[in-house]
C-alpha cells in the first residue's frame, strides 16, 4: 500500500465535497443541532457545571443519523455514475481507494466536529472546566464517527442506491449504539450463550464513548473504536470486490 | 503486446466472454465488433483489471492482468464505456487527479496535462465543471485522462459513441494520430468505424470470438465483393444480358440498381463495360463494390444465433 496513493484519492474525494453544497449544508446543521442539543436538551447553562458533557451527550445521537448521510456517497454514488471503474482502473489499489476515501470522509466529519470550538471557549469564558476532559471528549467523539463512517462506506459499497445505503447505515449503527441495551440484548439472550449476549454488549458504541468522554482514555476504548474501523473497512475492500461488477 | 488466453468471465449462470484467445502487436489498431451484450464490455474490463476472470489469463506487455494488475494498469489508458467521469469537478481538477494517481507531481503534472489537453483542445473549458460540459467535450475529457500518461496501450470502450458526425471525426483522427508503436484496442457496433479506423477486426458475439481479419479480409468474404452495381433505364434487359456473361455469377436487381455477382472467372468489371459499350446503354451509374460489412456482420452473426 502506498500512502502517496492514498493522499491522491483523498484529496479528489475532499475536493468533491466541497464543489457541492453537501460540505457546507453537513457542516451547519451539525454545528447548529449540536448547539441546540447542549443548550436546550442539555441544559447546558442550567447545571452551572463548567463542562461540555451536555454537548458530548448528544453526539451519538447525532451521528446516528448525520454520518451515514456522509458515508452514503462514498461508493453508491461512484457507482451510481460508472466512475468506480475509472478509479479502480488507475494503478491504485482497492484497500488504498477505500482507505483514501474513508480517511477523506473522516476528516472531513473532524473539520465539523473542529469547528464547534466556540463551545470549548465558552465554558472556558464562564468557568474553569478540565480541559483534559474535553480534549478527551472530542478524541472520543471523532473515534466513534469513525466507527459509524467505516460502517456507513461499507453499506455504502453494497448498492448503488444512495438512500437504501443511508438506511441500511442508520439501522447497522443503532444497532452499534445501543449494543449494550435491552433493545438489542433481548433478541438474542434466547438463543445465543451468556458469554456471546456479553461480547455483544461490550460492542456498545455508547459505552465505550461514554468511558473516553468522561476524561478516561483507557488504551482499550481506543483500541476498540480502531478495531471497529478496520473491521468494517476491510468488509468494504470484501463487498467491493464482491459487488462492482454489478 | 497484449496475449489472452482462454479469457472466461461468468456472471452467475451467464457466460459473458466464452475462453477467448488473442494476441496484439503494437501499431495495431484492433476493433472489438459485436451485437449489444457480445462481451466486448466485458473483454475489456477484464483486461484493465477491473473485473477479474473466472478463468484464463492476459497479459500486457508482460505484466499479467491478476497477478500484477497494477504494473498492467499503469501501461494502459481506459475509456470506460460512457466516459464516466466526476462531474462536480472542474476539468482541471480531474485532470490533475488523474495524473496524480498515474503518479506525476508538480511540474512533471502539469506538463503531462497541458500535452493531454493540447492535444484534445481543452484549453477553454478548463476551469469549467465537469457535468456543465457538452457530450463532445466530456468525451474528449475522457480521452485526456486516458492518453494523459502516454500509455503504450490505449483501451477504449465505444469511443464514439453518440457523438455527432464532426465529434466522431475528430476521434477518429485523434486514434489515428496515436496509433503508430501503439496498441489501441476499441470496441464499436458501428461498422463504418471499422473500415474507417481499424488495422484488424475481431466479431465476438455470445462471448466467443467468430472472426478474426483485417476489415479487407472482411469485406473479402461479403457476397458483394467485387461485385458491380449499375444504374440504367432498361434494367430488365441489361439483366437478362448480363446475367449469360461467364464472368457472372448472378444478377439481382434491386431498388432500381442492378446487381452483378462475380463468378470467379475473368474480370467481371471489364466485361460488364464490354457489354455496356457494345450495346449502347446509358448507364447513369457504375460501381465496383468492395463488399458490405454489414452483411458479412449479419452472416456471422447470426450464423451463429441459429
Amino acid at each position: 500500500m502506498s500512502p502517496a496513493n492514498v493522499l491522491v484519492v483523498m484529496r479528489r474525494e475532499l475536493a468533491s465535497y466541497f464543489a457541492t453544497p453537501v460540505a457546507y449544508v453537513f457542516i451547519v446543521i451539525f454545528l447548529v443541532m449540536s448547539a441546540a442539543f447542549s443548550f436546550h436538551l442539555g441544559g447546558f447553562y442550567e447545571r452551572e457545571i463548567a463542562d461540555l458533557e451536555p454537548f458530548f451527550r448528544f453526539h451519538p445521537w447525532l451521528y446516528l443519523f448525520l454520518v451515514p448521510a456522509v458515508g452514503m456517497r462514498l461508493w453508491a454514488e461512484e457507482r451510481k455514475y460508472g466512475t468506480i471503474e475509472l478509479l479502480l482502473t488507475l494503478p491504485i489499489t482497492a484497500t488504498e481507494a477505500v482507505i483514501g476515501k474513508f480517511v477523506a470522509a473522516w476528516l472531513f466529519v473532524g473539520l465539523a466536529l473542529a469547528l464547534t470550538f466556540p463551545m470549548w471557549i465558552t465554558v472556558n469564558v464562564l468557568g474553569d472546566p478540565d480541559n483534559g476532559v474535553i480534549v478527551a471528549g472530542y478524541i472520543g467523539s471523532w473515534l466513534m464517527a469513525g466507527g459509524f463512517l467505516a460502517i456507513s462506506a461499507c453499506l455504502s459499497a453494497a448498492t448503488r442506491n444512495q438512500v437504501v445505503a443511508f438506511i441500511l447505515s442508520v439501522v447497522v449503527c443503532f444497532g452499534f449504539l445501543l449494543s449494550g441495551l435491552p433493545i438489542v440484548l433481548d433478541l438474542f439472550r434466547g438463543w445465543l450463550p451468556q458469554a456471546l449476549v456479553d461480547g455483544i454488549a461490550n460492542l456498545s458504541f455508547l459505552m465505550h464513548f461514554d468511558s473516553i468522554s468522561r476524561g478516561v482514555i483507557d488504551l482499550r476504548n481506543l483500541i476498540y473504536f480502531v478495531l471497529v474501523i478496520g473491521f468494517w473497512l476491510l468488509a468494504n475492500r470484501i463487498l467491493l470486490e464482491i459487488r462492482k461488477a454489478d | 503486446m497484449i496475449k489472452a488466453r482462454e479469457l472466461t468471465r461468468r456472471f452467475g449462470p451467464l457466460l459473458a466472454v466464452d475462453r477467448l484467445s488473442f494476441e496484439v502487436e503494437p501499431g495495431t489498431v484492433l476493433g472489438f465488433l459485436g451485437p449489444n451484450g457480445a462481451g466486448k464490455s466485458t473483454t475489456m474490463k477484464m483486461l484493465t483489471g477491473f473485473l477479474a476472470p473466472s478463468s484464463g489469463s492476459a497479459e500486457i506487455l508482460g505484466h499479467d492482468i491478476s497477478r500484477d494488475s497494477v504494473a498492467a494498469r499503469q501501461v494502459m489508458g481506459y475509456l470506460p464505456e460512457g466516459a464516466p467521469l466526476y462531474g462536480e469537478l472542474t476539468v482541471a481538477q480531474f485532470l490533475a487527479f488523474a495524473a496524480e494517481a498515474r503518479g506525476f507531481r508538480g511540474e512533471q503534472r502539469a506538463r503531462q496535462v497541458k500535452r493531454a489537453v493540447d492535444r484534445l483542445e481543452l484549453g477553454a473549458v478548463m476551469g469549467q465543471t465537469i457535468e456543465t460540459l457538452s457530450k463532445g467535450f466530456k468525451r474528449r475529457v475522457g480521452l485526456a485522462q486516458a492518453i494523459l500518461h502516454d500509455p503504450p496501450v490505449l483501451i477504449l470502450d465505444e469511443p464514439t459513441d453518440g457523438l455527432d458526425p464532426n465529434q466522431k471525426h475528430e476521434v477518429r483522427s485523434l486514434i489515428r494520430e496515436m496509433s503508430p508503436e501503439r496498441i489501441i484496442v476499441i470496441s464499436t457496433h458501428i461498422l463504418e468505424e471499422v473500415d474507417a479506423l481499424c488495422t484488424r477486426a475481431m466479431i465476438i458475439a455470445q462471448g466467443r470470438l467468430l472472426a478474426d481479419d483485417t476489415p479487407r479480409g472482411l469485406l473479402g468474404r461479403s457476397r458483394y465483393h467485387n461485385a458491380v452495381s449499375l444504374e440504367l433505364d432498361e434494367l430488365d434487359r441489361a439483366a437478362s444480358r448480363l446475367g449469360e456473361l461467364p464472368e457472372a455469377r448472378e444478377v439481382e436487381i434491386r431498388r432500381g440498381r442492378l446487381t452483378v455477382f462475380p463468378s470467379g472467372q475473368g474480370d467481371l468489371f471489364r466485361a460488364v463495360g464490354k457489354a455496356i459499350d457494345d450495346e449502347g446503354w446509358k448507364v447513369s451509374h457504375v460501381q465496383l463494390e468492395s463488399g458490405r460489412l454489414d452483411e458479412v456482420f449479419r452472416n456471422i452473426t447470426r450464423k451463429e444465433a441459429a
